[in-house]
């Protein structure tokens, strides 16, 4: 068994190092040894979306990147969605609607409306359908999720509430930026 | 119980309001724990080694390689299980014989299915527990598969269990005889419901459709896998962290499974990631426990996806055949049911709700329903919302559209035409209470969907009717009264699809209280009276019921309370609109929360509690769907593409009426799946080749369209607050209701699930007079 590395990454805003073995998956380091278990086990195989999360501004399956690979990256888990006082907007219009019964892919699918909502701030109902494709619902039929994403969309552009923690702060590249320059001061 | 008397006139200020659900914030912020979440000091992590053989005798088990390998703390197999005799074990709507149960969960000398577990490790990671599996050493002596219902039950078809004797179950006005024949079969068990006259029946039909049906086994689908982490500690007392349908079921059978006293075991069930049946039994949690006592230390297993679909409960595949009689003006003369359930490795598929529900939403005089459970070497199946109900009725609903064809009528007039109320038979015998089916086929025929033109080359449109009988079964609840005027509501049913919100509603109702003045708790199986699972559509019915009667409970003794204080009789003690009011001198009103803060005067916390069997105080209500989907299909691949879907529903009472919705949409999004694209893929050595959810195709955002619902609310009349339930009918009707789509789109009649591309190609290819083979060439 190859020895464990040191990987430096920001994770939700926070530099962290941490300790994993080459053959842990990200998903793996999240739960087991950042005990941050909000993103879930669904399969392992990158179909379901359950453990999504935002790398570099990207949404992507954690169960197919290595810990290894999150050196140097900007890393957004549900976790970190909320403000301590607030709620995101998304997170918000999920409640609204109604759009979680078990809840176990809900924070796969915050994840992934977040991503689609920083880079397309006003998605069509096939725009909000085809970004969330990845991500399996068994519970809901997905009705009342489209609806909740497209109503943050809503909200977010009439400027009515603001977006929470994440989304108002730096955006994930500006974050990334501002993680690597830190890394090369170092 | 009075307030069995009636339902009540529908004035509410909470029930049927849209209130955000109680553990909605930690659902959305990743803080709420499943039961993979939970980790313990000293943990191992375990894994399963499972058989790669469909059917084969167990020769030798080698584990010493796997003991020796650094970070294995403890190995079991079938050996470390105790023998169980069979004992039957109601869970949910199911019976479950604890025997098999136990060969399910460990083989012993004999593997059933690919993905059989044959032993376990418990190692300081889940990656040295995997290596470990790696160097067990199992010989395996094959024996011949036998993988659908059609194949086992043949005279001379490989018996999967030796001692396995048939049962015939007849109905109840023809005892029949109780035993079948003393010989080895795969036929467990046979159930017949007649009634009427058949060969009269069919003699005054005008004409006769008689078909014959198949559909593929599907699986639940629950995006969490199977988890459960047991800590057994020195004294024998044990407690298990699972994601479960029902606590107080697994607690019964793992005591069973390894012959321990269920006092000595407590079931802390996790936040589920979705059941739909699938979770209301044991797969993991008796190896978990006695890995931790071989090893002295918690012990977590969680399975991985191809666990998931090899070996847990998936539904019956079935055969089914249908024969209809009618007249030229759509009156159903008589009908017989043919139909095989595929049980899976053991005894135990829905065999016998199947042949309840079959044709439940029609009023038949001569009828006579044959269903068989078989045994076959495929994982044993599980519930699966309405388990029976679905399969039988792609069979029949679709044989009853050729019927409206022939009778040159609206399709859902047919249905009205014979349409069940109040006083029609089920096809159990029982005659039904007021039911709401008639209402939904009014909804769709009324809806902006069917009075829509629907307009374009290959596009169709549909329709499905569905029944479900509901569960009631038993459960408790506490009412806790806070010194704030807050209260608690503490049961033992485990939140799947936002039933605390609506439990929460139900005690706020009750009290006058804002629902955010109550804190809905789900606990363990020591902190609760026995509470059955969260399963047969019960929760907002039983649980609900006893909700109801704990508030009430802890209603009186409030009143108690301020009689006291006001030096006065209990009976003049009036509570409306959260207000405490008697007449006369010394009693100015209390509101329940100034009651609360002088509790300790007048002797002490007030705790409302009740118990209920919803099924015995007969509080259960029967639930109906109708559905309507526009398909376009396209003719060069077979793919079918949902245009619209609308169902309607008879809730009884939607308590939460998003979360009824929800329940509405779930299953018919479930049912469309189940419709065209899921199905489980073995080979010919009955090896499972679709283990992974890209190959096993459950439907996505894109394949969907918005699913329109219409809840119908015919109040139950014997709940009190009209409650039917409403998890399971919605996946009834769809199946059908596509396939009936899709002969209105290409003209032709799909009898075998999934209608998958290459199916619907080949029909269409034969429809024309050509094959695939030759369409190919013409390509070329």
């Amino acid at each position: 068994m190859a020895k464990k590395v040191v990987v430096e990454a920001n994770i939700n805003g926070e530099p962290i190092e941490f300790l994993c073995e080459p053959r842990q998956s990200l998903l793996e380091v999240l739960r087991d040894v950042l005990e941050l278990t909000g993103s879930k086990e669904g399969c392992l195989t990158g179909d379901c979306g359950a453990c999504t999360v935002i790398v570099n501004g990207r949404p992507l399956c954690s169960c197919l990147m290595l810990g290894v690979e999150a050196q140097g990256k900007t890393i957004q888990t549900v976790e970190g969605l909320a403000a301590p006082d607030r709620l995101h907007v998304l997170q918000q219009k999920f409640l609204e609607h109604a759009s979680l019964q078990c809840g176990i892919c809900t924070p796969g699918f915050l994840m992934s409306a977040k991503a689609l909502l920083d880079r397309n701030p006003k998605p069509t109902e096939a725009e909000i359908r085809y970004a969330l494709a990845g991500n399996l619902c068994r519970c809901t039929g997905y009705d009342k999720i489209v609806r909740a994403v497209a109503d943050a969309a809503q909200t977010l552009a009439s400027g009515q509430q603001p977006a929470g923690h994440l989304g108002s702060g730096p955006s994930a590249t500006e974050q990334t930026e501002r993680f690597l320059q830190e890394q090369e001061v170092k | 119980m009075a307030h069995l008397n009636g339902s009540s006139d529908g004035n509410f200020r909470v029930i049927g309001t849209r209130p955000i659900r109680h553990d909605g914030v930690e659902k959305v912020t990743g803080q709420a724990l499943y039961g993979a979440d939970y980790s313990m000091p000293g943990m191992l992590y375990g894994k399963v080694l499972r058989s790669p053989h469909a059917h084969a005798k167990i020769k030798s088990i080698r584990i010493d390689k796997a003991l020796k390998h650094p970070g294995v703390h403890a190995v079991i197999t079938g050996a470390d299980f105790p023998e169980v005799k069979g004992v039957m074990a109601q869970v949910g709507e199911l019976v479950v014989n604890t025997h098999y149960l136990s060969l399910n969960v460990m083989a012993r000398d004999k593997v059933l299915y690919d993905g059989h577990p044959v032993a376990a490790v418990a190692a300081t990671s889940k990656h040295i527990a995997e290596e470990a599996l790696e160097l067990i050493e199992v010989d395996y002596e094959l024996l011949p598969p036998v993988m659908t219902a059609e194949e086992a039950m043949k005279p001379d078809a490989p018996i999967l269990l030796p001692e396995l004797r048939s049962r015939f179950i007849a109905h109840r006005t023809d005892p029949g005889s109780p035993e079948g024949p003393d010989r080895p079969t795969n036929v467990a068990a046979h159930i017949q419901f007649q009634r009427g006259d058949l060969e009269a029946g069919f003699k005054s039909a005008d004409f006769i459709v008689e078909r014959e049906y198949r559909t593929a086994t599907v699986h639940q689908g629950y995006i969490e896998p199977q988890n459960a982490l047991a800590i057994y500690n020195p004294d024998g007392h044990i407690t298990i962290y699972c994601s479960t349908q029902g606590s107080f079921n697994v607690r019964t059978l793992t005591a069973s499974i390894l012959g321990l006293s269920e006092g000595m075991i407590r079931v802390v069930p996790a936040e589920i990631g979705g059941g739909f049946g699938g979770k209301t039994t044991v797969y993991l949690e008796p190896l978990a426990v006695l890995l931790s006592k071989k090893s002295g230390r918690p012990v977590k297993l969680t399975m991985t996806r191809s666990e998931v679909l090899r070996a847990t409960g998936p539904t019956s595949g079935t055969k089914i055949r249908v024969k209809l009689g009618a007249t030229r003006q759509g009156k159903i003369t008589a009908a017989e049911v043919w139909m095989a359930y595929e049980a899976g490795a053991f005894p135990g598929s829905p065999f016998a709700p199947g042949a309840m529900t079959t044709l439940g939403p029609y009023h038949i005089e001569n009828l006579k329903i044959d269903s068989f459970d078989v045994v076959v070497n495929r994982p044993k199946v599980a519930a699966y919302r309405a388990p029976g109900s679905p399969a039988s009725a792609f069979a029949c609903e679709t044989a009853l559209d050729e019927v409206a064809e022939k009778c040159g009528i609206d399709p859902l007039e047919l249905r009205l035409r014979n349409a069940s109320h109040e006083g029609t038979p089920q096809p159990a015998g029982p005659p039904f209470k007021k039911i709401g089916y008639i209402e939904t086929v009014e909804a769709i025929k009324n809806s902006d969907h069917y009075r829509s033109e629907l307009i374009g080359k290959n596009r169709g449109r549909g329709v499905a009717s569905g029944f479900w009988f509901n569960g009631g079964l038993q459960s408790s609840a506490t009412v806790n009264v806070h010194t704030d005027g807050t209260i608690s509501v503490v049961t033992g049913s485990v939140d799947i699809g936002g039933t605390r919100a609506a439990m929460a509603m139900i005690a706020a109702e009750v009290l006058g209280l804002n629902v955010t003045d109550v804190r809905p708790i789900v606990t363990d199986t020591d902190a609760i009276g026995h509470t059955d699972v969260t399963g047969g559509s019960r929760i907002a019915l039983a649980t609900g019921l006893a909700v109801y009667d704990a508030a009430h409970d802890a209603l009186r003794q409030l009143k108690q309370r301020a009689a006291k204080l006001w030096e006065k009789q209990p009976e003049e003690v009036q509570f409306k609109n959260g207000v405490f009011t008697a007449s006369g001198e010394n009693a100015a009103p209390l509101t329940l929360k100034e009651l609360a803060s002088r509790l300790a005067r007048t002797g002490g916390p007030v705790t409302g509690r009740a118990t209920v069997n919803a099924g015995a105080v007969g509080a259960v209500g029967n639930a109906f769907a109708t559905v309507c989907v526009d398909v376009e299909v396209d003719p060069e691949t077979g793919k079918v593409q949902i245009l619209r879907a609308t169902i309607a529903q008879d809730a009884g009472r939607a308590i939460h009426p998003s979360y009824v919705e929800g329940q509405m949409q779930g299953g018919l999004a479930q049912g469309l799946g189940w419709a065209l694209s899921e199905e489980y893929v073995y080979d010919e050595r009955g090896v499972l080749r679709n283990t992974s959810l890209l190959d096993y195709r459950m439907p996505t955002c894109l394949d969907l369209p918005p699913i329109e619902t219409i809840v119908v609310e015919v109040p139950n009349p014997s709940h009190p607050l009209g409650v039917r339930g409403v998890g399971e009918v919605s996946i009834v009707p769809p199946m059908a209701a596509v396939a009936n789509a899709i002969y209105r789109a290409v003209g032709v009649r799909m009898r075998e699930l999934p209608m998958s591309p290459p199916r619907l190609l080949k029909e269409l290819m034969r429809k024309q007079g050509t094959s695939v083979e030759q369409q190919a060439a013409a390509a070329d």
